[in-house]
């Protein structure tokens, strides 16, 4: 019988010589353990709750794709974002200048005013007055090829660019235009951009609303998964109290677990997010083939996410990780409370 | 160091399992608990090891009352109280080094700190071969050591062990006996809950009898 004669040699152990357990701590005694090389051969400690009972694998890829979907939000958020402010700075930087033909004028030369009156005033740039072949090309969904402009009523189109919006004077302009030209009109194009910055503002707010749904959901996704982990751990949790780990010892140590769980599931979910920006913004280029698509995303300035958007990223993955660990280390200590 | 005074306690709304319980457990004392199953000897453990709170009565462990401590307080008491458990209570997971570590870390020990004194420990238990091994693959015997050498790490003042011997063979037990001898020789009060009437006869020790509530004192 090994394990008896084991114990006989136990039994014969406790001999205040043979290493009274009120001793080792002398300082004879632990250089001798030391060089017996016993202590060297452990292997490093082990997590007090071992990895495998917290619900691994299955909590990260929860945490990954809610990071991966948070991460997409604030891409979204800061492309709209930009693109509204954009055209609001856009509405000083272009202004058309529209002459609706009239009864017995002569539209070449009321453009030729109208151009001259604009080149006139301060801060102006570039003056162009759209050419028959682009007003044809304008037309032609509605009218057909092979259009006669000058059998038609059709408005023609003066493009204004405004190079030094500070020193210009839309007020001046109208004024000027509308004195020398008949039938000539203005249009700053600050309806059509306030409407589109109304709509990206209220698309920002639902953008900011989808986040903290899914961070939220990914906390009770972490509550759930702590209290799971507490239960399948109860032997371990009641065994902390009994050797008298603090309430706070027993949360760090399932907190450890999910810090790096979050890291993992966070960081997963931000790549993942800044590998999509990446792709959707070389497809979006103009060069890589994908004319429509480039050409749909325009008017958002592109969908090349922006330095703001890479950086909502970190912010995500930091703010993911630091929410998994305070969520459980809260959902610990409740759940404590709870079973004294 | 623990005094009870009038303690009785009962279960949500049942009987009181323990009546008027008075009695002290005095410092380097050694004694065992006795009374046939049911009678409410791992209740009165678990009352000396503060997880439970008396229905009424006063329980003072290291001189101060019980009820009027804080959560955050009975850590640093149940410090000073090593249990050990008819279950052991080891965690799979972990080596007996581990296990026997377990207090230590608790306490924030660093492990350059306490290896020397785990090793010592478990060698002086019968367990240097062992240490490495995590506590499925021990016999009885060697778990119920390792359960010993975990609550001992910390050299408390008092050991409280519930059937430490209901799970070996009668030559085990006495030398398991006789290490918490040696034990309260070395100055820790030592409880034994028990109903083994062969192993209370090897020691001429206070023998605290616990029958339908009630405790007799045989010292």
């Amino acid at each position: 019988m090994t394990d008896d004669d084991r114990t006989q040699r136990a039994g014969r152990g406790p001999r205040p010589a043979a290493g009274r357990p009120a001793a080792p701590r002398r300082a004879k005694a632990a250089p001798k353990a030391r060089k017996r090389g016993a202590a060297g051969e452990l292997r490093p400690s082990a997590p007090i709750v071992p990895p495998q009972a917290v619900a691994g694998r299955a909590l990260t890829l929860v945490v990954a794709i809610m990071s991966f979907l948070a991460c997409l939000t604030i891409g979204a958020v800061t492309v709209i974002h930009e693109a509204a402010s954009a055209w609001s700075n856009d509405l000083l930087r272009e202004v058309t200048i529209q002459i609706r033909p009239a009864e017995g004028v002569d539209m070449l030369r009321e453009i030729e005013k109208a151009t001259a009156a604009a080149r006139a005033q301060a801060g102006v740039g570039t003056v162009r007055a759209l050419s028959d072949q682009e007003t044809r090309n304008l037309l032609q969904p509605w009218l057909g090829a092979g259009l006669d402009l000058e059998s038609l009523p059709v408005p023609r189109l003066i493009q204004v660019q405004v190079a030094a919006p500070a020193a210009f004077d839309l007020g001046a302009l109208r004024l000027a235009v509308s004195a020398e030209v008949r039938g000539a009109s203005v249009d700053d194009h600050s309806l059509w951009t306030s409407r589109l910055a109304a709509m990206a503002n209220a698309v920002v707010l639902g953008g900011i609303a989808v986040l903290l749904l899914v961070l939220g959901s990914m906390v009770l996704s972490v509550v759930f998964a702590t209290r799971a982990a507490m239960a399948g751990n109860r032997d371990v949790v009641e065994v902390l109290h009994f050797v008298g780990a603090e309430d706070s010892f027993v949360a760090r140590e399932f907190q450890r677990h999910f810090l790096l769980l979050g890291l993992q599931g966070g960081l997963a979910g931000g790549v993942a997010a800044c590998l999509v920006f990446l792709v959707l913004g070389f497809l979006a280029d103009e060069r890589s083939g994908l004319q429509g698509l480039a050409r749909s995303m325009d008017m958002f300035g592109g969908v090349s996410v922006g330095v703001g958007g890479y950086l909502g990223v970190l912010a995500i993955i930091f703010l993911v990780t630091v929410l998994t660990a305070a969520t459980s280390r809260l959902a610990v200590r409740a759940h404590l409370r709870r079973i004294e | 160091m623990i005094r009870f005074e009038n303690v009785g306690l009962r279960y949500g709304m049942g009987p009181e399992v323990l009546r008027d319980l008075t009695f002290e457990i005095r410092p380097q004392s050694f004694q065992f608990l006795t009374g046939p199953s049911g009678a409410g000897k791992t209740s009165l453990m678990r009352l000396l090891f503060l997880s439970l709170k008396p229905t009424r009565g006063l329980i003072r462990a290291f001189g101060k009352d019980t009820s009027a401590l804080n959560k955050s307080q009975i850590p640093a008491l149940r410090r000073r109280i090593g249990i050990v458990f008819q279950d052991f209570r080891l965690l799979d997971h972990l080596t007996t080094y581990e296990n026997v570590a377990l207090p230590l870390r608790v306490i924030g020990q660093e492990e350059s700190q306490y290896r020397s004194d785990v090793v010592e420990l478990l060698k002086w238990v019968g367990l240097g071969e062992r240490m490495h091994v995590l506590p499925p693959v021990l016999s009885g015997g060697e778990k119920q050591r390792a359960a010993i050498a975990r609550a001992l790490i910390t050299r408390p003042e008092m050991l409280l062990a519930d059937e430490p011997t209901g799970n070996v063979d009668p030559p085990l037990a006495r030398r398991l006996l006789r290490l918490f001898i040696e034990l309260n020789r070395l100055g820790t009060s030592v409880v034994i809950a028990t109903h083994d009437l062969a192993l209370m006869d090897q020691v001429d020790a206070r023998r605290m009898e616990l029958g339908e509530g009630r405790l007799q004192i045989h010292d």
